[in-house]
């Protein structure tokens, strides 16, 4: 409860600030609009050719583009800023601040950064997502939302321990900044089902860089392709994630020690 | 024209030993280069396996040789000058390059060639691999490759003086995020990026045709996949020497009202 009370608060915070600056949100709304009318063109000119692709139809894609959207945006609105400021805040020492504040460390840092604009991708995949939801007509039951559901928050957990986990690597090295470019260039893999990638791709995409657990398994939610087993085995594999992480995360703590002069 | 070789080849050793430190780095970014087009790879391919003939002349091979080259390509010809100018005019460090007797695009021109140095052993490999992987159908013409060599500096330039160009509007406005965000997708699907142009609509390829998108990429694309007539090969390098010369127009009229209005923000 105080977690979520936090939680707010950061966002309520980060919210009026930016609010100083409203341009921004036109820019940001700009650069969505541009980012979705991108990719669903792309979707219309391989639709024009095909019916399928990887044995999903277009009207799957582009839920699974909405998804993609959504939780691309939500990386971008706090996960993504709060790493990128846990890496400066080691490098600089600024950490002591964090450490010394009445509630969990881990806690603090992963939300300690909010870009609100980049709700704009959450809204515009969601509305994506939905338009794809009316056309696919009944077949979304109540059984499948709530496989979405599950599957949506399940990948979030696994997406934010393998962020946690990167940015840790900075109580060890210098330029992680860099590292996390990596998951950036991997995650525009995830707005294709992975069955369309050849084998080794996919296991890339699946265990070494987990883009798939974030929008494909979501996605197969909607659709009802996604079998309970696969489920269990994700939610699984985030429990295993989450410890790893926090883990990490306190092998880490230990091996800092300020910077600041 | 001898003085401007010996700046030329200092400037390179100058910027070859500071981008040497940062191998790893430029390596890691190198990994949206290959992932892009190689998603695209896979996704034509699929779309070509899934009807079982080609697509608009493109079988699954023949979409992975395009992709390929697409890839070797696009990295040869590439500028991060649009998103590197933004914070030279907002912290003023440009103000140190108006000062040197020489005009700012030829330390970029060197400093874009000596990075390209260090990637294209990587590119290579990239490439090689892909190629292992997913075995493109080449049809080399002996004259439409020997045609490539010029086609391909002629992007280079023509996308270079484009894109420097567009990185001037940065003297205008702090919000070039968006103008860059504008111009890229532009160039992803005029560009041949996402699909080759004959897969495209009608309309999007006589625009992508006028534009000098076509020539800034997909036109050495095109030639090497050996698509191209002798007469549109001779019209397409036409039409790069004309934006060439287009492009230096406009870059020298842009630069000068750039630089008088430019105040060194911060500096």
């Amino acid at each position: 409860m105080r977690s979520l009370r936090l939680l707010w608060l950061f966002f309520r915070v980060s919210a009026l600030s930016e609010l100083a600056y409203r341009a921004n949100f036109f820019l940001q709304l700009f650069e969505s609009i541009l980012d979705i009318g991108t990719a669903l063109a792309g979707l219309a000119v391989i639709f024009s050719y095909t019916k399928s692709l990887g044995g999903w139809r277009p009207d799957e894609v582009v839920a699974l583009v909405g998804v993609f959207f959504l939780v691309g945006g939500g990386i971008r609105l706090v996960i993504q800023p709060s790493m990128e400021r846990l890496i400066e805040a080691v490098h600089e020492g600024t950490l002591d601040f964090t450490l010394v504040k009445p509630a969990d460390a881990q806690f603090l840092v992963s939300i300690q950064r909010v870009e609100i604009w980049k709700l704009t991708d959450m809204v515009l995949g969601a509305g994506v997502l939905a338009l794809a939801l009316v056309r696919m007509g009944t077949r979304v039951g109540a059984e499948q939302a709530a496989a979405f559901a599950a599957a949506l928050a399940v990948g979030g957990i696994i997406v934010y321990s393998f962020w946690l986990i990167l940015a840790t690597f900075s109580f060890w090295f210098v330029r992680v900044e860099n590292i996390l470019m990596i998951f950036q260039s991997m995650y525009e893999a995830g707005r294709w089902p992975v069955s369309v990638y050849p084998r080794w791709l996919r296991f890339s995409l699946t265990f070494l860089v987990p883009v798939a657990f974030a929008t494909t398994v979501p996605a197969q939610g909607l659709s009802g392709r996604l079998t309970w087993q696969t489920l269990l085995g994700t939610a699984a594999l985030a429990a295993l994630f989450f410890a790893a992480s926090r883990l990490f995360w306190r092998a880490g703590l230990r091996r800092y020690s300020g910077a600041s002069s | 024209m001898r003085g401007m070789a010996d700046i030329y080849a200092q400037q390179f050793k100058t910027t070859l030993a500071s981008f040497l430190q940062y191998r790893a780095a430029i390596s890691i970014w190198m990994i949206a280069h290959v992932l892009e087009p190689l998603i695209f790879l896979v996704v034509w391919s699929a779309v070509a396996l899934a009807r079982g003939t080609a697509v608009g002349g493109f079988g699954a091979r023949d979409f992975a040789a395009y992709f390929i080259v697409m890839m070797l390509v696009n990295h040869a010809t590439y500028t991060w000058i649009m998103y590197e100018f933004e914070y030279r005019v907002r912290h003023g460090s440009l103000s140190f390059a108006l000062l040197r007797p020489l005009h700012p695009i030829h330390t970029d021109i060197v400093d874009n060639m000596s990075s390209k140095l260090i990637t294209l052993p990587l590119m290579l490999v990239a490439a090689a691999v892909l190629a292992v992987v997913f075995k493109p159908a080449f049809h080399l013409v002996p004259w439409a490759v020997a045609a490539f060599v010029p086609a391909l500096f002629l992007a280079f330039l023509l996308r270079f003086l484009i894109e420097w160009t567009l990185a001037l509007s940065a003297f205008w406005t702090t919000r070039v995020s968006a103008v860059n965000q504008g111009y890229y997708v532009a160039a992803l699907f005029l560009a041949g990026q996402v699909a080759p142009l004959v897969l495209l609509p009608a309309p999007v390829r006589v625009v992508a045709t006028i534009l000098p998108f076509r020539w800034m990429i997909s036109f050495p694309v095109e030639l090497l996949m050996g698509r191209l007539t002798p007469a549109a090969a001779f019209m397409g390098l036409a039409a790069q020497a004309v934006w060439i010369g287009l492009a230096l127009a406009l870059l020298k009229i842009v630069w000068r009202a750039g630089v008088k209005i430019y105040s060194a923000v911060g500096g």
